[in-house]
């Protein structure tokens, strides 16, 4: 079709007027600049979907190679041992590690999270509550290897007490066991991932619940409900899916996140109930981790890893788009 | 106020009370929650002194937790069990915020207070030089220039595509294209660094054989940048009143300097704000810049070949180190790093303000 067709509805769909002249009122008569801005502003577009399809494309091909090359299962493979003549790696590990340590993050910080937006946006004096938007938006521009660099010198040390009380008494769990040492463990690993999503997930939420409908809360308050009462009857209702597509982009970020976690984790390539003890890693942790020393091969190895962590992401994210996509037609 | 806890006062209504005194019900003094705030903290200490727990985590969650079960009982007891659970929510959500104000203010002040100890005009005028990782001395002069160029050249590469993708969707995206382009948009928004950075390796380096280089290093930064670049822009041409663009085509005014003339003037204010706060979020990342540009310890200002330095990867590898002294530096590092964002963020959003756009009157 014409692209000029917005701009001119009502242009006749006649063939032009042979050589009758540039004619002023005739839409079909497309300017040279006209033609270019659109030429330039569409290439852009399909430049950005030629990068997508081109990292689609060649990692999926990098990974074939390295998947071709590898004498063990890909996927159930407790090792990464790409080098030599005989490479054996797997990602049963790292994929373990990305799950669990991604979940323990949302699970620590979605709550708190809801909490933060419920107290900037229905809690808080007045006066407080647009600093501290402002605050929570700049915190979310924090650069992760700050958060990696905190968590590994300050976070690391001020854990081992908590780990052993936790380990004391909710030991027998198995989950929650605890051998003494640096706190350089998975567990660590989400809660350093939950400080670091908050931020995202909380101006998210935050907006959604100011959006709430003002008339449904004042009609609660008539009624007589408390604040709490208001809340769970018209804020959280309204609030709910946004706040489930905000976990999910805060989800999305926790898997991918690599320097927070190449400096906390301390890795082994082992699966352990204990989320207390060091050991597992996680896909970018592992990348980062394992490149200086790789050669092409291995180097091809760590890209079929990337490769499944993007697949991962895609499907986190795009779950997130679509509730996001049917909230907005039934708002 | 007056709704202290005598809730047995005579039914005769007080004159100039505008209420009958059997509606009102018995409520808690508004000085409780301090009071029991304070109580249960002091409890808390208590407890975690006699019982000899050593870590203060230990003792701030004890004491949230008498506080909360405090006020729910105290509220029950006195108020009705409605009331109490609208206390309860209330001090959870205070316990919410607290709880979340305590690790970030940490973060901020941890990397103030470490980082000001080695932070002086000779660390950011000098390189690493040859200096051995455990001596203290250096700087981060080759880092800065790094990652200003490496970001630079990003920008250079992914602000005009991010632009002229945005105008291209809001000002002429009708069909499927703008649709497909839309949806991956937002699918290349949630790329992970290091995928971004493993795509440009697997191309860059492993398939056309160039080495390391800060270039290499911009391209993955581009691929981060331009989805958000994307998502500002069109926010920002959205809000553009269609009134400005019609009365400027009625005036037969073509469409492309309708677009260069009315609508990205008057929308000039937000598409800046948009692409510093881009540039905020790629200037600290370090995934990428660590598996294409490796890292160097001298100066190096050619982007274009051998190896680079940038403030984030700076703070990684002096942390790998794991001397006092490189500790020093990476906490320093991380400080200018931490004030750079802060920086382009805060004018961002002051530009932001500055120059909102008048969506009519």
């Amino acid at each position: 079709m014409n692209p000029q067709a917005p701009s001119t509805p009502d242009a006749p769909p006649l063939p032009p007027p042979p050589a009758a002249g540039p004619s002023p009122v005739s839409g079909k008569a497309v300017r040279p600049g006209d033609r270019i801005f659109l030429g330039l502003s569409r290439g852009s577009g399909i430049t950005l979907l030629v990068v997508m399809a081109a990292i689609a494309a060649f990692l999926t091909y990098r990974s074939v190679l390295a998947i071709s090359g590898d004498h063990a299962n890909f996927f159930t493979t407790l090792d990464w041992n790409a080098t030599g003549t005989e490479p054996r790696f797997g990602i049963a590990v790292l994929a373990f590690g990305t799950v669990v340590s991604a979940l323990l993050a949302m699970v620590i910080a979605v709550p708190v999270a809801v909490g933060i937006a419920l107290f900037i946006s229905h809690y808080a004096p007045r006066r407080l509550a647009s600093p501290l938007g402002y605050v929570i938006d700049l915190l979310a521009a924090v650069p992760s290897i700050i958060y990696g660099l905190w968590g590994a010198l300050f976070l690391v040390p001020h854990l081992t007490g908590l780990y052993s009380w936790l380990d004391d008494y909710l030991g027998w769990t198995g989950i929650f066991s605890y051998s003494d040492g640096a706190a350089r463990s998975l567990f660590t690993v989400g809660i350093l991932l939950a400080i670091m999503i908050l931020p995202i997930v909380t101006s998210v939420s935050r907006e959604v619940f100011l959006q709430a409908p003002k008339m449904h809360e004042e009609a609660a308050l008539a009624l007589g409900a408390t604040r709490w009462e208001v809340i769970r009857m018209s804020v959280l209702p309204f609030g709910r899916s946004g706040v489930i597509s905000a976990s999910m982009l805060g989800l999305g970020r926790a898997l991918g996140e690599t320097m927070a976690v190449a400096t906390v984790l301390s890795p082994s390539f082992l699966i352990s109930t204990s989320l207390l003890d060091p050991g597992g890693g996680t896909f970018a942790q592992n990348i980062a981790a394992k490149f200086s020393e790789a050669d092409t091969f291995g180097q091809d190895a760590l890209i079929a890893s990337g490769l499944v962590l993007f697949v991962i992401t895609l499907l986190v994210n795009g779950a997130a788009r679509l509730i996001i996509a049917r909230r907005k037609e039934y708002s | 106020m007056t709704d202290v806890m005598t809730d047995r006062r005579p039914l005769t209504g007080q004159p100039g009370d505008p209420l009958p005194v059997s509606l009102k019900q018995a409520r808690l003094p508004r000085w409780s929650p301090p009071v029991i705030a304070l109580v249960s903290a002091a409890a808390g200490c208590g407890i975690g002194l006699a019982a000899g727990l050593d870590s203060r985590i230990q003792w701030g969650l004890i004491a949230a937790l008498l506080f909360i079960v405090g006020t729910y009982a105290l509220a029950a007891a006195v108020e009705g069990r409605r009331q109490a659970k609208d206390r309860l929510a209330t001090s959870l959500v205070w316990i919410a915020f607290l709880l979340a104000v305590i690790p970030l203010a940490s973060l901020l002040w941890e990397t103030v207070a470490r980082g000001s100890k080695v932070l002086d005009g000779y660390f950011l005028s000098h390189s690493m030089g040859t200096l051995p990782d455990a001596m203290p001395g250096g700087g981060i002069y080759h880092a800065i220039i790094g990652t200003l160029e490496q970001v630079g050249l990003a920008t250079l590469i992914a602000a005009p595509l991010g632009l002229f993708t945005a105008i291209y969707l809001v000002e002429y995206g009708r069909g499927r294209l703008a649709k497909v382009v839309t949806f991956f948009v937002d699918v290349m928004t949630g790329i992970p660094s290091i995928v971004a950075g493993l795509f440009v390796l697997s191309v860059w380096i492993l398939i056309l054989g160039f080495g390391p280089s800060g270039f290499a290093g911009s391209m993955a930064l581009a691929i981060l940048m331009m989805p958000v670049v994307v998502r500002s822009t069109e926010e920002m041409l959205k809000l553009v009143p269609n009134e400005l663009r019609e009365a400027s085509l009625a005036l037969g005014v073509p469409k492309w300097r309708t677009i260069l003339k009315v609508v990205l003037p008057t929308s000039i204010g937000g598409i800046t704000t948009g692409v510093m706060l881009a540039i905020a979020r790629i200037a600290g990342e370090t995934a990428p810049v660590m598996l294409l540009v490796w890292g160097a310890k001298t100066i190096n200002s050619n982007p274009f070949e051998d190896a680079q330095q940038s403030l984030p990867l700076y703070v990684f590898q002096q942390w790998q180190q794991g001397s006092e002294a490189s500790y020093d530096r990476a906490w320093a590092a991380a400080l200018v790093l931490i004030a750079f964002v802060m920086v382009l963020n805060l004018v961002a959003r002051g530009i932001a303000r500055w120059k909102a756009p008048s969506t009519g009157r």
